[in-house]
């Protein structure tokens, strides 16, 4: 249906409250209205994708930060680093779902009331509709409605009429479509209240519980607490990887064992899912097992480091070992991993095929680890307490598998034993995705029969010996297809009636 | 044939190809700039001998040389001609890669401007569009010539995140609806050309309306291709939307598409400014295409350039 809604009132001041209320719904309810919220609505979602979002790349954010503090605070003070979340973007949207449903709520009510309505009668003169065609004069009102019935026409007649109408799902699609993206709004904002999402990084061997204190990272909706997730957990027994010759990235799988009763290997674009909660393999990297032995003889440290990638292609990555139990003195050491050396301290191939870690540097004295401030494992310690630390090692020392090295003055010795590979993974539950899925899939269709349907009236008048059709269309654009389904029509009605009333149509 | 041939063979069919659609751009040009003014081309109505569908005549001019609709038939031939090439390319660097042949945006651009002369060439079939054809071509010369002067990438694997079944799904329905927002761009921008006068191209309301007609027919399937995203954005990176800078521009290109189709319904919005709605959001789905992939960085990037 082409509903060209008028344009809201002109005279507006002067007409009470209830009169400026009224006005004030009229013209937010107006296409014109809707059509400026729409632009409204994709001018705002532009800075979201110029400006590091906080939610997607909060390190970018935070280097914004450190370049240009002032400028950073005015985008802060916009929300441009969250613009998906905004008041202003929330109110774009807002107001444009509230005309979405002042405009579905009357508009199905006319729907409803016309799904009722009888087809009107036929006009007088059906040479004046835009589609008109002579029909042989033999046929009569009741074969005439019999045909159009058969053509799953909605079909009323008079003397010496037949009015005939169909697509009616044009509108029906219209407002299934519509209805749906509201659908979609209910369930994003309850998977944003009800879900959480988290990140955790799992070594070869080790294992996952889902508990909120098990996340590296953890982000709850607002109405998540800890009671409410999932119960399971798992261990990694093993990771593969494998790489064309040129080194690219074939496929790689991690094998779990999920709550010590079944196998899962889990791949990218295959989550597992348990009781809806989502687990995803996001990363991987490598993970090299050092030995410690501090200077009194002590092991004070003997586990897999993971390590941060540093250069993707090959997985030449940096470590680092704390070992805050160390003595006389705590230790800490910087590493560079290099899954196949390639002789001068860089990797040749990301698959473990000579795999060589690097002494670069090593560190004592108090790394302020027990000062209560949570400190990052991918650095010895933040910069001010580095400083006071004393350098006894820098370098660049190659270590095999198997190979140790005694650190200098007697500090203690690092021993290098194996390779272990590590995986991230993130964690999400989100209610309202199969909600979200159903009114897209509801969406689309809606909008396929809002678009690809006509709705058409077609009349025959019989009179005299003479019969004619008329017809029309009220969607604009496809006259074109009309014209041609117009013509079908009138052959179908043209046909001569065979003896035992049945003819073949075409 | 080993790999290598066949993509080397491929390589060669999308020149081919770029040279076809070129000539072919010059066959519909001659018509146009030579053929008679449009006297032809009729209402869409009076295709079908029935009703009252108006044929406008409005000759005018001089009597045009024999040979201009000659040039349009072959330029149409050779359209058919680089089509071949332009399919024969994708297939077979889909069999040397072993995998969906639009992994990159090489490949993603090779594959849209397939969509783009397949979108002209049926409708070709159903009523005479010749005198789009040589707009149509330019838009995919220079985007194959785009492709493979800037985006080309040697044939061979994908990252493991793009093995998937949902590349056929997601990129397909993408491409395809690309494709025919090119053709509504084009008619749409010719519309815009066109003056009121008499002119060798189709009345302004008839290019507006071919320009709707694309644009309906890609609108629900450039949704399904967004939705189709989400989709798989929800099995492989553990959300189905993210506000990923691909995502945004997605959503923006969509919101535009929307806003034309109903500013077609909105009273006092005929005409000029719903074309010029409808290039903008075509101007969204470009960004979206080649901007985001190169100025902007996110999970999408991958199906980049090197
Ligand atoms: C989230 C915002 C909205 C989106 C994404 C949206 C999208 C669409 C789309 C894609 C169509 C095309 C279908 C067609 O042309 O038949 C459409 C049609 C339509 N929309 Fe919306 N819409 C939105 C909000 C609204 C609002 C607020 C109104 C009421 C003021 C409205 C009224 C209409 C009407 C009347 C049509 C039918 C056009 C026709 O009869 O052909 N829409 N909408």
């Amino acid at each position: 249906m082409t509903a060209v809604q008028t344009p809201p009132a002109e005279k507006a001041p002067g007409l009470g409250p209830a009169g400026w209320l009224r006005w004030g719904w009229r013209t937010l309810t107006s296409m014109r209205t809707a059509l400026i919220l729409l632009f409204l609505l994709a001018l705002a979602s532009i800075p979201g994708s110029l400006l590091p979002q906080r939610g997607v790349e909060p390190d970018k954010v935070a280097q914004l930060y450190e370049s240009n503090p002032a400028l950073a605070e005015w985008y802060d003070r916009l929300f441009l680093f969250d613009v998906f979340a905004s008041p202003w973007f929330a109110a774009v949207y807002l107001l444009l779902f509230t005309s979405l449903i002042g405009c579905i709520v009357p508009r199905t009510v006319t729907f409803a009331r016309e799904l009722r309505r009888r087809p009107p009668a036929a006009p007088r003169h059906l040479s004046r509709l835009p589609h008109h065609a002579e029909l042989p004069g033999e046929l009569t009102v009741e074969e005439a409605a019999r045909r159009l019935r058969r053509m799953r026409f909605r079909v009323v007649t008079g003397d010496g009429w037949v009015s005939a109408e169909k697509g009616y799902l044009r509108e029906a699609g219209n407002l299934v479509f519509h209805i749906s993206l509201l659908g979609l709004l209910v369930a994003v904002a309850v998977g944003s209240l009800f879900g959480y999402r988290g990140n955790v990084l799992v070594v070869e061997g080790d294992g996952f519980a889902n508990t909120v204190a098990a996340y590296d990272q953890f982000t709850p909706g607002r109405l998540v607490d800890a009671q409410s997730l999932e119960p399971f957990w798992f261990t990694l027994k093993d990771f593969r990887a494998t790489y064309s010759t040129r080194g690219q990235e074939l496929d790689y799988s991690a094998f779990l064992r999920v709550d010590d009763r079944r196998d899962y290997e889990l791949k990218v674009n295959e989550p597992l899912d348990v009781g809806g909660t989502q687990t995803y393999l996001i990363g991987h990297g490598y993970a090299p097992v050092v030995k410690v032995t501090d200077g009194k003889g002590q092991v004070v440290v003997d586990r897999a480091v993971p390590c941060l990638i540093t250069v993707r292609a090959t997985l030449l990555s940096d470590c680092v070992v704390k070992a805050p139990d160390a003595r006389p003195s705590q230790l800490g050491l910087y590493l560079a991993f290099a899954p196949t050396r390639d002789g001068h301290g860089g990797s040749r191939f990301p698959a473990p095929l000579a795999p060589e870690l690097r002494l670069m540097a090593a560190f004592t004295g108090d790394l302020g680890t027990r000062s209560g401030v949570p400190q990052s494992v991918y650095q010895i310690a933040p910069p001010e307490i580095m400083a006071k630390l004393d350098r006894i090692f820098m370098g660049s020392h190659p270590l095999k598998v198997g190979d140790s090295f005694d650190l200098p003055g007697g500090a203690g010795k690092i021993e290098f034993t194996g390779v272990k590979e590590w995986i991230t993974l993130q964690i999400a539950y989100d209610p309202g995705r199969v909600p979200a899925l159903v009114s897209a899939a509801l969406a689309v269709a809606g909008i396929v029969g809002s678009l690809m349907i006509r709705r058409r009236r077609v009349f025959v008048r019989v009179a005299g010996g003479t019969a004619e059709a008329g017809g029309l269309t009220r969607t604009e654009g496809s006259a074109a297809g009309f014209a041609e389904e117009f013509a079908d029509i009138v052959r179908v009605l043209s046909t001569r009636v065979q003896s035992n009333g049945d003819r073949d149509v075409r | 044939m080993s790999a290598d041939q066949l993509a080397g063979l491929s390589d060669t069919l999308i020149v081919v190809a770029v040279f076809a659609y070129l000539l072919a751009m010059i066959g519909f040009a001659l018509e146009l700039a030579f053929g008679r003014s449009r006297a032809e081309v009729k209402a869409p109505e009076a295709k079908v001998g029935v009703g009252g569908g108006g044929s406008r005549v409005e000759e005018s001019g001089p009597e045009p040389p024999a040979w201009a609709p000659t040039a349009g038939r072959a330029a149409l031939a050779l359209a058919w001609l680089g089509w071949a090439a332009n399919l024969a390319a994708i297939v077979l660097r889909g069999l040397a890669v072993g995998r969906w042949p639009w992994g990159n945006m090489y490949e993603f651009v090779v594959a849209i401007c397939l969509a783009a002369t397949t979108a002209f060439l049926v409708a070709q079939t159903r009523s005479n569009v010749r005198f789009l054809g040589a707009f149509v071509m330019i838009a995919v010369v220079l985007g194959l010539g785009f492709s493979v002067r800037f985006l080309y990438t040697q044939a061979g694997p994908v990252v493991p995140a793009l093995n998937s079944y949902w590349i056929a799904i997601h990129v397909t329905a993408a491409i395809l609806a690309t494709g025919l927002f090119v053709v509504g761009a084009v008619a749409g921008i010719l519309s815009l050309v066109r003056g009121e006068g008499p002119s060798r191209l189709p009345l302004r309301a008839d290019l507006e309306r071919i320009a709707h007609r694309a644009i309906v027919l890609a609108f629900p399937v450039w949704t399904f291709a967004v939705i189709a995203g989400a989709m798989w954005a929800d099995k492989a990176w553990g959300r189905y939307w993210g506000w990923d800078p691909k995502e945004v521009w997605s959503f923006i290109t969509w919101v535009a598409y929307a806003a034309y189709l109903h500013a077609r319904v909105t009273a006092g919005w005929r005409g000029r400014s719903t074309t010029i709605v409808q290039l903008l959001a075509f101007g969204c789905l470009l960004f979206n295409l080649i901007g985001v992939n190169i100025f902007l960085d996110g999970l999408h990037s991958y199906a980049g350039v090197e």
